[in-house]
Formats: structure tokens, C-alpha cells, sequence
């Protein structure tokens, strides 16, 4: 099992490598001349040349990457080109508002799910069943964009239930702020969530366990409460751990409609601002956060199924 | 999935010739099974519909004075001349959202494309050559794979700039990982088959078993992915343009619809939303519903299920 963490860990390697190069390439080389973007339409060539070797774009290429790989170790990222703040300071604080707002309808909709994919495959093939399946596929058809707007507006502005946006760092003060983007955030996860589940339940629910235990005389209730989920659950918690950095990236829209501080208002805002050093440092950070879900999957799976040997 | 009946249909050896598709071939038999399938039929007569109009719009018959502003006339209520009302700019929105069908459908198309090219060549090269080939391949897809695309894709756009061309790029460039995947599996799983071996002996060229042998037996993986892959473009072309990274604002979009009728629901102005939602909804119901029926139909395992 060592073994096999270590020799995964040893691959994230080339990944990493990759994953570092590639958002080199994208922000230092193909984003044109930063330099004059940065000191301003107006400045000399004096300026545009104090602000280069300030930002390090005098070095070579090869020395400029160095510098970026050096930053991403040290968690040392700059200074955000737009509020002037340590970019690693700006993540350290949105991290808490961004999880505030998604960890508690990522649970919810994970225990609703299963629940309502249980149902689903229990009554297969009914009437019940493609009402689900059509509802989920409906609700999957309509942009996310859509659904922010239209709740925002009849919650908040219609009914005032809700405040319209904002955002209260207290930890006391901040809850009112999330309800309505939780119900949302809720409601743009049912769909794929409980379409996905049920088809990995239905995988189970062909199995010849089921048969057996369906032969020996329990009923089909029993076998789905006590068979078909537990096996279900195997493939359903890895799709859970991959889902995972979705705590970080799921809110992206809903932050910046609902004015909240965390790490997905921060993406929106960084690229309207041309904000090289946040976006740069977001990216690298949400794909490491990837790696390591996937991984932990990976792992997660050997761990609960006995029947997978690592190799 | 009905009918129980097995499939006892032989083909008559004269119609199997070379040109016409054998009458039990995987594919006659999905479209058996589609056509069979209302929903699938009914689906596709909506997509068939939004392909009319985007070229009615294309072409210049449906609504051709789409970008004529006439702000004298602007947030007109909804009336019979102006279903949706008039926008900002007192622009017909019904004729907004019908060339917004026509932006949407390119980007679908276009950038499933892209990805659907790039998928199958590297996951066939992947598969067939494997070692160092395989290696790097995969590098690549994990690689690009690790990077969520709600950054990679705006990063992209930011950095190609705006525009429906760079637009049809950036997704397409990083979609086609699943793809790649799938069909490096079953490269790996067809090239030591018989039926290869079989081309080998005969003399067969790297590039002709690749391309005339084993493809065609994987073509049915891609046409699946080519739907899924359309359906997620145009969602992330109305995501991209609300952030104004997408096409340009003068291009009529659906992204663009709802981020103008982000400051008018307040007045309250509806069309916008109204239109943009209904016609994406159509759009995306369609091929979603079309899509489950079109995999379903091509998986030998649910035959006669």
C-alpha cells in the first residue's frame, strides 16, 4: 500500500511539471507584452522598462521559470497586480468564505442524491424512474447563470427574503448571506449528481450477488438497503473525493453574483483585471488540489474494495 | 429496451454488399432502436429545427436586420411584432436569440470538433504505439485534465483574446481528454484481436489498420462524446461570454442576453432572460435527451434489454 501511494506520489511528478509549464506558457509567453499592459498605455519606454525587470520579465525564459516554479514552492506568489496584497495573504482569506458557501451543500446534495438515486433505481423502468431522469436532464438544461438570476431575483429582490449580496466575515453574521447561494449551489449539483449515482447503482443492481440474495429469499428492499448500497457506496465515495476540489472552483459565478470574498470571486475578478500573478497562482493551486483528490481516490478505492489490487 | 424478441434478423448476402452497411451492422441496428425511440425522434426534430433557423439566420432570411438599433423603441413590452419585447438598443430579441442559436450551434459544432480530431488521433496513436508514445500522450491528457477547466478554458480565452474563432479554440483544445481516454482503451483492447492480426499477415500498413481497420470499430465511442461535447460547449460559451471572455458583445449570444439582463430584471425587464432561457433550454433538453437515447442504442450490452 506504501509502496503504491509513493509510486503514485512519484508520478504527480511529470504531471506537476506539466501543470507548471503549461500555465507558464499560457500567462508569461502567449499573453502578449504584459510590461506594457501593466505600466499603462502612456508610459515611456523608461517605465516600461523599470516595470520589466520589477515583474523579472527582463530574465530569460528559462530563468523566469525558474522563478516561477521557486514561487510555487515557497507559497510565495507576489503581489496581486490589482490590490497591490500578497496574493498567498488574498487565498489564505478567501478560503474560508469559499468554503463556508460550498461544503454544506456539497453534503447535502450528496446525502439527497444517493437518496433520491436509490428511489430511482428501486422503481427502474417506471414512471417514477424517467420522471427523475427527465427532471435531472431539465434541470441540467438550463445555464447556471440562469438559475443565480432568476432565484437571486425573486428571493432577494422580489420577496427580500434573502440579501440581495454581501457578505458579513463575522462568524455569526455571515450565515444569512449563504442561504440563498446554498439552495442554489444545491440545486445546480441535482442533476448530474443523482444521474450519475443512479447509474452507478443500477451497474450494481445486474450484479449475480443480487440475484443470490434475491433467491435466498430477502426482498428487494433488503437487498438494496443492505447489498446494492454498500457496493454502490464503493464507486460512489471515489466520485465524491475526485468532486472534491469543486469545494473551491463550484462557486465561481456564485461568489461574484453574491458579492461574497472568497477564492471563486477572485478568479472573475482577477481576469477582468488582468490580474496575472492571482490568476496564475489560483490555477496552479485548484490543479495541484486535483492531482491530490485523484490520487487520494485511488487510493480511497484499494482501501474500501479488497477485491482491487494496486498495481 | 422493450421488445424482449431476439434479434433473428439475418441480412440476405446481396445486400451486404461492400458499399451499403450490413442490415445487422451495430449501427443499422441503433438506428432501428432510435427510430423506435419517440423521444429520440422527437429530439431530434428540435435539433433539425434550431440547425434551420441558425442557417435561416446565416443566410440572411430570418431576421435580417438583427444588429439595426432603434433606441427610440428600446424595452418595448412583449407584443405580437416583438414576441420577446425590444432590448436595450430596441433590437428585435427574438431575432437576437434566433442568431444566438446560430453562435451557439458553431461554437457546439466547431469546438466538438476540434476536440473530436484531436481526441481520436492521440488516443488512437496512444493505444496502437504505446511505450514512449503512450507515455507522453497521457502526460499530456493528465496534465491538461488536472487543470479545471472553469480556469483553463477563461485562461485561455483571456489570453487568445476575445472572439467566437478563439472561443471555438479554447474549448476545443482542452476537451478532448475524455475522448482520448476512451479511445486509447480500446485501441489497447482491439490491436492484438484476430481480425488485426489478420490485416498484419496480409501486409497491412500501421496507418491503414489504424485508420480502416480498428477506427471504425471505436467510431461509436465518438459520436457520444461528440454530443456531450456539444452540449458542454455551448454551456461554456454562455458562461464565457457573461464574463466577457467569450464572443464579441456585438455578436448576438445567449451569454450576452443574460448578462444584459442582469441590470434590467431590476427595472423589471424581462425579454432577455425570458428568450435566452427558453430557446438554450430547448436546445440543451434536446440533445441531452438525444444523447442518452443515441448511447443507449449503441451499447451492445443493453441489446434486447
Amino acid at each position: 500500500m506504501l509502496a503504491y501511494i509513493l509510486r503514485r506520489s512519484i508520478y504527480m511528478i511529470p504531471i506537476l511539471f506539466g501543470i507548471t509549464v503549461l500555465t507558464f506558457v499560457l500567462f508569461n509567453m502567449l499573453s502578449g507584452d504584459v510590461a506594457v499592459r501593466f505600466a499603462g498605455k502612456h508610459a515611456t519606454a523608461e517605465q516600461v522598462a523599470n516595470v520589466k525587470s520589477e515583474l523579472g520579465l527582463d530574465k530569460t525564459l528559462p530563468q523566469q521559470y525558474v522563478n516561477y516554479v521557486k514561487q510555487i514552492a515557497t507559497f510565495d506568489y507576489g503581489r496581486s497586480w490589482s490590490t497591490k496584497q500578497e496574493v498567498a495573504t488574498m487565498i489564505k482569506e478567501g478560503v474560508g468564505p469559499t468554503l463556508s458557501l460550498t461544503v454544506i451543500p456539497f453534503l447535502a446534495s450528496i446525502v439527497f442524491c444517493i437518496g433520491l438515486a436509490l428511489y430511482a433505481a428501486y422503481f427502474r423502468g417506471t414512471i417514477f424512474d424517467k420522471g427523475i431522469v427527465v427532471t435531472c436532464l431539465g434541470l441540467m438544461s438550463i445555464s447556471s447563470l440562469v438559475y443565480i438570476l432568476a432565484l437571486q431575483y425573486f428571493f432577494a429582490y422580489y420577496l427580500g427574503t434573502f440579501p440581495i449580496s454581501g457578505y458579513d466575515p463575522s462568524w455569526t453574521g455571515r450565515w444569512a448571506y449563504l442561504v440563498l447561494p446554498w439552495i442554489i449551489l444545491f440545486v445546480l449539483t441535482l442533476g448530474p449528481n443523482i444521474l450519475v449515482y443512479r447509474s452507478v447503482i443500477l451497474d450494481e443492481a445486474f450484479q449475480d450477488y443480487v440475484r443470490t440474495a434475491r433467491a435466498k429469499g430477502l426482498t428487494t428492499s433488503a437487498v438494496f438497503a443492505k447489498h446494492i448500497l454498500k457496493n454502490a457506496m464503493i464507486p460512489i465515495i471515489t466520485i465524491i473525493v475526485i468532486d472534491m476540489p469543486f469545494l473551491i472552483t463550484g462557486s465561481v459565478l456564485i461568489e461574484n453574483f453574491f458579492g461574497i470574498p472568497g477564492l471563486g470571486g477572485m478568479v472573475v475578478k482577477s481576469l477582468w483585471e488582468s490580474d496575472f500573478p492571482t490568476i496564475k497562482a489560483l490555477t496552479v493551486m485548484t490543479s495541484i488540489a486535483y492531482m491530490f483528490f485523484n490520487l487520494l481516490s485511488d487510493v480511497l478505492y484499494s482501501v474500501v474494495d479488497p477485491r482491487i489490487r494496486l498495481s | 429496451m422493450q421488445a424482449v424478441t431476439p434479434n433473428t434478423f439475418v441480412a440476405p448476402l446481396e445486400k451486404s454488399a461492400p458499399m451499403t452497411p450490413a442490415r445487422n451492422s451495430l449501427w443499422w441496428d441503433a438506428f432501428r432502436r432510435l427510430k423506435r425511440n419517440k423521444v429520440a425522434v422527437v429530439s431530434f426534430i428540435v435539433i433539425c429545427f434550431y440547425v434551420l433557423i441558425s442557417l435561416g439566420a446565416k443566410l440572411g432570411i430570418l431576421f435580417p436586420n438583427v444588429a439595426i438599433s432603434d433606441t427610440a423603441n428600446q424595452y418595448l413590452p412583449f407584443s405580437f411584432e416583438h414576441p420577446f419585447g425590444t432590448d436595450v438598443l430596441g433590437r428585435d430579441i427574438l431575432a437576437r436569440a434566433v442568431h444566438g442559436a446560430a453562435t451557439a450551434l458553431s461554437v457546439g459544432l466547431l469546438a466538438s470538433f476540434i476536440s473530436l480530431v484531436i481526441g481520436m488521433t492521440l488516443g488512437a496513436l496512444a493505444g496502437y504505439y504505446g511505450k514512449w508514445v503512450d507515455g507522453l500522450i497521457v502526460w499530456l491528457y493528465t496534465t491538461i485534465d488536472s487543470i479545471p477547466y472553469i480556469l483553463l478554458i477563461p485562461a485561455l480565452t483571456f489570453v487568445l483574446g476575445r472572439g467566437l474563432v478563439n472561443v471555438f479554440i479554447a474549448v476545443g483544445l482542452t476537451s478532448w481528454v475524455t475522448l482520448a481516454r476512451l479511445i486509447r482503451g480500446e485501441f489497447i483492447k482491439h490491436k492484438d484481436r484476430d481480425y488485426v492480426m489478420a490485416a498484419k499477415v496480409i501486409g497491412a500498413s500501421d496507418s491503414r489498420k489504424i485508420f480502416r481497420h480498428i477506427l471504425p470499430n471505436v467510431t461509436h465511442l465518438a459520436f457520444v462524446q461528440f454530443g456531450l461535447g456539444f452540449v458542454a460547449a455551448i454551456k461554456i460559451e454562455v458562461i464565457l461570454s457573461y464574463l466577457g471572455l467569450g464572443v464579441d458583445p456585438s455578436t448576438p449570444s445567449w451569454g450576452i442576453m443574460l448578462d444584459d439582463s442582469k441590470l434590467e430584471l431590476s427595472r423589471p425587464f424581462w425579454g432577455n432572460l425570458v428568450a435566452a432561457t427558453i430557446f438554450m433550454f430547448g436546445l440543451i433538453l434536446s440533445f441531452n435527451l438525444f444523447n442518452d437515447a443515441l448511447r443507449d442504442s449503441l451499447d451492445p450490452k443493453l441489446k434486447n434489454k
